[in-house]
């Protein structure tokens, strides 16, 4: 009878182990699976924070989505970025967006700019009262009070390298970001602002310490959403 | 809908009369096969043929409209824009009908009678049948029309000559219509008419002249036109030939984009993705005997060792010291990696290959294998391109080459920077 036992244990210890996956070393996570992206956008402590690969934790995890599929799909355009995300599935690239949106993040010490009192108080008014004339918004009105980003697809401006800062604006300037996707808010935004304008921005915005919260979806005046519904709406996108 | 029920059930009997006489010859066949669709089988029929054939891969765009076209393809005769297929009247093909769909699918000809360039398969689509011509059609009828006008080619001067065309048809162009070969199963037939007819391999896989003709009917690699990937051999032992691996082996492949022994990636992987996930156990088993009956043998007599010379030693080394800080911790200590998450880089053949260029540009760009149904949170590759720079890449895949019983040619910095490009 005993010696019985012992085959029994030993068939399903051996069932067990063959049920074991031969990899065991390789842990079936979502951190694993994502080493190709930290590469690039690991935290603030390995990369300077000039360096032009900006930071995606702790993002808004519809905006992680929606430009996962614009690289993905040609809207947004970054040769590196096509490339891995080429046969990616939206299934996948929305878990993905979701584990980066979960994320913490040490934010950057702020870095004083270096701006005349003058050119501190327009960029100031752009931020948060825009300029009606041009038909700017002020920055605030989508990006939330604490410029912190709204939910769940609006980014925040805060803990962003200046270099990134500057190219994203230059490529919204040039039309070069969001290709063929009409209208494209934040391309027509860029380019009603001087290059002054845009050069202060991009040294006052990394000025500033970074707290609070992303603000939720409510905060968005409707007539800003309706204006920016390209971006906003997956539906829109997803064609 | 009534009509339609009717006609079908009138075509299954003729079926049944046609087997029952045993007058089944390959035409009646045909003939019975088209009466069997009714039109909305014929539209299931023609959506999975046309996944199968891939049209959309180059008749859609980037997040573009589906087959509306307007895809650019680069070649050294110049560059080519896919067209618009959906059966818009003005800027689509809704005026065709399936006779015309026929002339450019079998005879590569337009509905205006214009010769088509090469580029739109045609040399291996004139091997589908005329019943699954049929369901190609008659599911792209039924797509919504997309108004959409592609800008026209642009062809180089000479090649934008239709009577060069018709030279190079009468040199590279064998029309008809697949013809099973008795002697073997209707799987290998099956897997035959799919590979070399509506899977178009051979476009890819079968090495071109200067003249962008095929330089045989085996599927012996080459470089890709238009891209910047080697498609490798598919008969060959020492590149991707499958004689040795199991059907099982090369299906798992075929449909989930990764096994325990390979990954695919480039344009195969896209097209894994795009086609052949989408393909019934059945197809895809086909595929895998045939492509297992045209691989070669391994030459089983071992290589002889010979002797590396000391530069060249101190040059793998080096490769080596890159390998253990960036590589290793995924493809391991010997290269063993971890089947069906990381491909292992011990005797992978697209590693050892003569043409390194996959290999350098998996390091430079590296990837994701195509998530899919069999596989659908793939692991990936980190591109490293903004992190070794070309000396060390040159120097870790000539380690990769050359360490754990493989063997390959040693590569260059310089085969590095002539790696690098991309269509996008």
């Amino acid at each position: 009878m005993k010696f019985f036992a012992f085959i029994l244990l030993a068939m399903i210890s051996a069932l067990v182990s063959a049920a074991e996956p031969a990899s065991s070393a390789i842990s079936d996570t979502l951190e694993e699976r994502v080493k190709p992206c930290i590469i690039c956008h690991r935290d603030a402590d390995l990369i300077d924070r000039d360096a032009y690969f900006p930071r995606i934790a702790g993002k808004p995890a519809g905006y992680l989505y929606n430009q996962l599929r614009n690289f993905r799909d040609g809207r947004r355009y970054y040769q590196p970025m096509a490339i891995l995300l080429e046969n990616m599935s939206d299934e996948y690239m929305r878990e993905i967006a979701d584990y980066f949106a979960s994320l913490p993040y040490v934010y950057p010490q702020p870095v004083v700019p270096a701006l005349s009192p003058a050119e501190t108080k327009s960029v100031e008014t752009l931020m948060y009262s825009g300029d009606p004339e041009r038909d700017l918004p002020a920055c605030s009105a989508c990006h939330g009070e604490k410029l912190m980003g709204v939910q769940p697809a609006i980014p925040g401006l805060l803990g962003l390298p200046h270099a990134y800062l500057a190219a994203q604006f230059g490529g919204w300037r040039n039309g070069g970001i969001m290709r063929g996707q009409t209208p494209d808010c934040m391309s027509e935004i860029a380019k009603k602002l001087t290059q002054e304008e845009v050069n202060a921005l991009v040294q006052w915005l990394p000025g500033l310490p970074v707290s609070g919260q992303l603000a939720g979806a409510d905060a968005l005046a409707p007539e800003l959403a309706q204006r920016c519904r390209t971006i906003l709406s997956g539906k829109e996108m997803a064609r | 809908m009534r009509n339609s029920s009717g006609a079908g059930l009138m075509s299954k009997w003729l079926i049944i009369v046609c087997v029952a006489g045993g007058l089944l010859s390959p035409m009646q066949t045909a003939l019975a096969q088209a009466l069997a669709d009714s039109d909305a089988e014929q539209i299931q029929r023609g959506e999975y043929l046309a996944r199968a054939g891939n049209c959309m891969g180059c008749h859609t765009t980037r997040g573009g409209e589906p087959y509306a076209g307007g895809r650019k393809l680069n070649t050294p005769f110049g560059q080519f824009v896919t067209p618009n297929i959906t059966p818009d009247n003005e800027t689509g093909i809704g005026r065709w009908n399936s006779e015309d769909f026929w002339q450019a699918l079998h005879y590569g000809k337009s509905k205006d009678g214009r010769y088509l360039y090469p580029a739109f398969p045609y040399t291996e689509y004139t091997k589908v049948t005329r019943p699954d011509a049929d369901a190609i059609f008659a599911y792209l009828r039924s797509l919504p029309p997309v108004v959409q006008a592609n800008p026209p080619h642009k062809i180089n001067s000479p090649y934008d000559n239709q009577a060069l065309l018709f030279l190079w048809r009468t040199r590279y162009f064998n029309e008809g219509v697949y013809q099973p070969d008795k002697s073997k199963s209707d799987e290998w037939n099956r897997g035959n008419y799919l590979v070399q007819g509506l899977g178009h391999c051979n476009a890819c896989h079968t090495p071109r002249n200067v003249w962008g003709g095929s330089r045989d009917d085996k599927m012996s690699g080459g470089k890709i036109m238009g891209t910047y990937w080697y498609a490798p051999s598919l008969v060959s032992p020492l590149e991707a030939g499958v004689s040795e691996w199991s059907i099982e082996d090369i299906a798992k492949l075929l449909s989930t984009g990764i096994n325990g022994h390979a990954v695919t990636s480039g344009p195969m992987a896209t097209i894994v993705r795009q086609s052949l996930q989408y393909l019934s156990d059945y197809d895809i088993r086909s595929m895998a005997v045939y492509l297992q009956s045209l691989g070669e043998k391994r030459d089983s007599t071992p290589r002889k060792a010979r002797k590396m010379p000391e530069q060249v030693r101190q040059y793998i080394a080096l490769g080596q010291e890159v390998y253990e800080k960036h590589c290793q911790d995924c493809h391991g200590k010997s290269g063993e990696g971890v089947p069906g998450i990381y491909p292992p880089l011990a005797g992978n053949r697209s590693v050892t290959m003569i043409s390194p260029l996959n290999a350098i540009r998996s390091v430079l760009y590296g990837g994701y294998p195509p998530a899919t149904a069999g596989n659908p949170r793939p692991y990936g590759m980190p591109p490293y391109q903004h992190f070794i720079r070309d000396p060390e890449i040159a120097q870790v895949v000539s380690y990769i080459r050359n360490a754990w019983g493989n063997y390959g040619s040693l590569v260059s910095p310089e085969d590095v920077d002539n790696s690098r490009g991309s269509e996008f």
